[in-house]
């Protein structure tokens, strides 16, 4: 086909377009907030989590793991640009397998970017009860229940996305940038640079405890460093110029992480042994404690709080678009693709996820509700290649405008198959069985989606890109 | 292709449809919890009455421990110990590789079947 067609971001067909939706979600984001969004959710990653890799293989492992995670992220990153880019709707990577692979493939999607970021969410809460009941204990107030904390927290950001998306974001560019900054001013205050250096890694650097098997366990939390960056795309249909903002966005925020992880795990294992370090609750609050600095203590507290804070934000934005996605689309009820008729939020999805992330936050421990997390997200990336293989083979590059296509395919798509599937090693050793009640969970979803949920949605109606039939149909 | 009009579904099938799904995702995360057989093994190596050497801790690291609340090395102990257990049977590794590849191959098919379909009723078969 000699004809480019046009690609009218999130556009549908009027005779075809969802019967609840009532008026569209607001396009008021630019590239600073989807870098925001993408980094407000990850950063928390460099303040608590990623330090159990260090528990799984020894700080070298962690290290080696981080960087692997990063390729790993970066492949995810320029694949997601690709098809986002062109398929810029709400509901990101479902909407995406919506169009390309099919409507059974988009509901494990949906639900993938729904229990990961719901799962991360609850992670973030228990983190903020953790790190209000260390400070209430440093401070001589022992034993303060943080469940209180867990579930005002969990409300208070539920509300701030129900109100609307743009005061939501820009409370997370503002907060992520603080945790951002505090991260390097930890660096510099600590690094030789200044005078006299607290970092000893010569005294507290080890041989691998595991040897190299346990560098492969330690990529299961590894991706912690990055979880969650391909959640810009969500926002796509809240995006002035998805085709330019999305790609920006996301790849600076991968830029950013790298940089944020290299940086966190040099100050880490320069001031705590890796036992320690493998098992702490709040890596860097503690590292700032290590420093001898009541100043970075402070910092670093406000730190931890304003980065958790702005990963549970964007988890809320993020899980309750792409809900709001499969109910407008009726794979679940419909009465979940409802916009808010005075704010433009799909704020059925935000409050009926809110109970969901309490269950967990208040009665699962942090390194399940982690590995949950993980898992979902690991499930997508595995979808991811085989999204982008199919993509360029329905719609060759001649055929449909791309607004980013990423180079060197179908290099990145391969190198990301072989990375998941050695992190699903990773999880199998040592979660095996989580794995497994977590493949178990989608199968029945799968077969329940397939055979009662699939006959009350629309055939064609699901397809909303003005693109022309792929081809091999 | 004849367009496909799906049935309406009631409110009380809809709401019977979100508790399954909350039942399915609550399930997963908590059944492997209950039954005790979620996260992962760590193992503590019982030392009798501790020291710093014993743990095979330099000065340096003794140090650091104090910083972060552990006066002794009774104390410290418990994590210094704990290792993870990575030993694992083939068996058990081959079953978890074919779950995997059988839930993506069951998706992708089942997938397939529907996407022709909607593909056939948006665009005509030809």
């Amino acid at each position: 086909m000699s004809d480019i067609t046009r690609n009218t971001p999130g556009t549908a067909e009027a005779s075809e377009a969802a019967p609840t939706q009532n008026g569209g979600l607001l396009r008021v984001l630019g590239p600073a907030h989807i870098w925001a969004l993408g980094v407000g959710i990850v950063l928390v990653g460099e303040y608590m989590g990623w330090n159990f890799a260090v528990g799984k293989g020894g700080a070298y492992a962690a290290l080696i793991a981080c960087w692997f995670a990063g390729i790993l992220y970066s492949c995810v990153a320029m694949i997601d640009s690709e098809v986002t880019s062109t398929v810029a709707a709400a509901g990101g990577q479902y909407t995406q397998a919506k169009h390309i692979i099919g409507p059974l493939m988009a509901f494990n999607v949906g639900l993938y970017l729904v229990f990961a970021y719901t799962m991360l969410e609850a992670a973030n809460a228990i983190t903020v009860g953790f790190l209000v009941e260390t400070v209430a204990g440093m401070t001589g107030h022992e034993g303060l229940n943080p469940q209180p904390f867990i579930v005002l927290a969990i409300m208070f950001l539920a509300w701030l996305n129900y109100r609307g998306v743009l005061a939501t974001l820009t409370f997370n560019l503002v907060i992520t940038a603080f945790a951002f900054t505090a991260i390097l001013i930890l660096f510099l205050a600590t690094s030789p640079l200044f005078g006299e250096s607290p970092l000893k890694h010569a005294e507290l650097m080890t041989d691998l405890p595991y040897g190299w098997l346990g560098v492969l366990a330690a990529m299961h939390f590894g991706l912690w460093f990055y979880l969650g960056i391909e959640g810009t795309c969500q926002a796509a249909e809240e995006v002035r110029s998805p085709s330019r903002s999305l790609p920006f966005g996301t790849l600076a925020g991968v830029m950013t992480l790298a940089i944020a992880a290299t940086l966190t795990w040099y100050l880490c294992v320069g001031l705590m042994p890796w036992e320690y370090l493998g098992q702490s609750g709040a890596p860097l609050f503690d590292a700032a404690r290590m420093s001898g600095s009541t100043a970075l203590t402070v910092l670093l507290g406000i730190g931890t709080l304003f980065a958790t804070l702005a990963s549970a934000n964007g988890c809320i934005n993020d899980a309750s678009r792409a809900w709001f996605a499969m109910g407008r689309d009726h794979y679940l009820p419909s009465w979940f693709g409802a916009v808010h008729p005075v704010y433009r939020t799909p704020y059925r999805s935000i409050i009926f996820l809110v109970p969901i992330a309490l269950i967990f936050a208040l009665g699962a421990p942090l390194d399940q509700v982690i590995t949950f997390s993980i898992l979902s997200g690991l499930l997508e990336y595995t979808f991811m290649p085989l999204n982008v293989i199919m993509f360029r083979r329905k719609w060759p590059l001649d055929t449909i405008k791309r607004g980013y296509e990423h180079p060197f395919h179908p290099i990145p798509a391969i190198v990301l198959l072989c990375l998941c599937g050695i992190t699903f090693f990773a999880v199998f050793l040592g979660y095996g069985t989580q794995l497994v009640a977590m493949i178990a969970f989608y199968i029945v979803v799968s077969l329940w989606f397939h055979f009662r949920r699939y006959r009350f949605v629309q055939r064609a109606a699901q397809f909303t890109m003005p693109w022309p039939k792929p081809q091999g149909y | 292709m004849a367009r496909y009009t799906p049935p309406q579904q009631s409110k009380l099938g809809q709401i019977f449809d979100v508790i399954v799904l909350l039942a399915l995702t609550v399930g997963a995360l908590y059944i492997p919890l209950w039954l005790g057989l979620a996260g992962s093994a760590q193992l503590h190596d019982t030392v009798d009455a501790p020291s710093w050497e014993s743990l095979q801790q330099n000065a340096t690291m003794v140090e650091q421990w104090a910083k972060l609340g552990f006066a002794d090395a009774e104390a410290a102990a418990p994590l210094i110990t704990a290792r993870f257990d990575y030993s694992f049977s083939f068996f058990a590794l081959i079953a978890v590789i074919v779950t995997v590849l059988g839930y993506y191959t069951m998706m992708l098919k089942l997938s397939e079947k529907e996407y022709r379909d909607v593909i056939a009723e948006k665009f005509g078969e030809e």
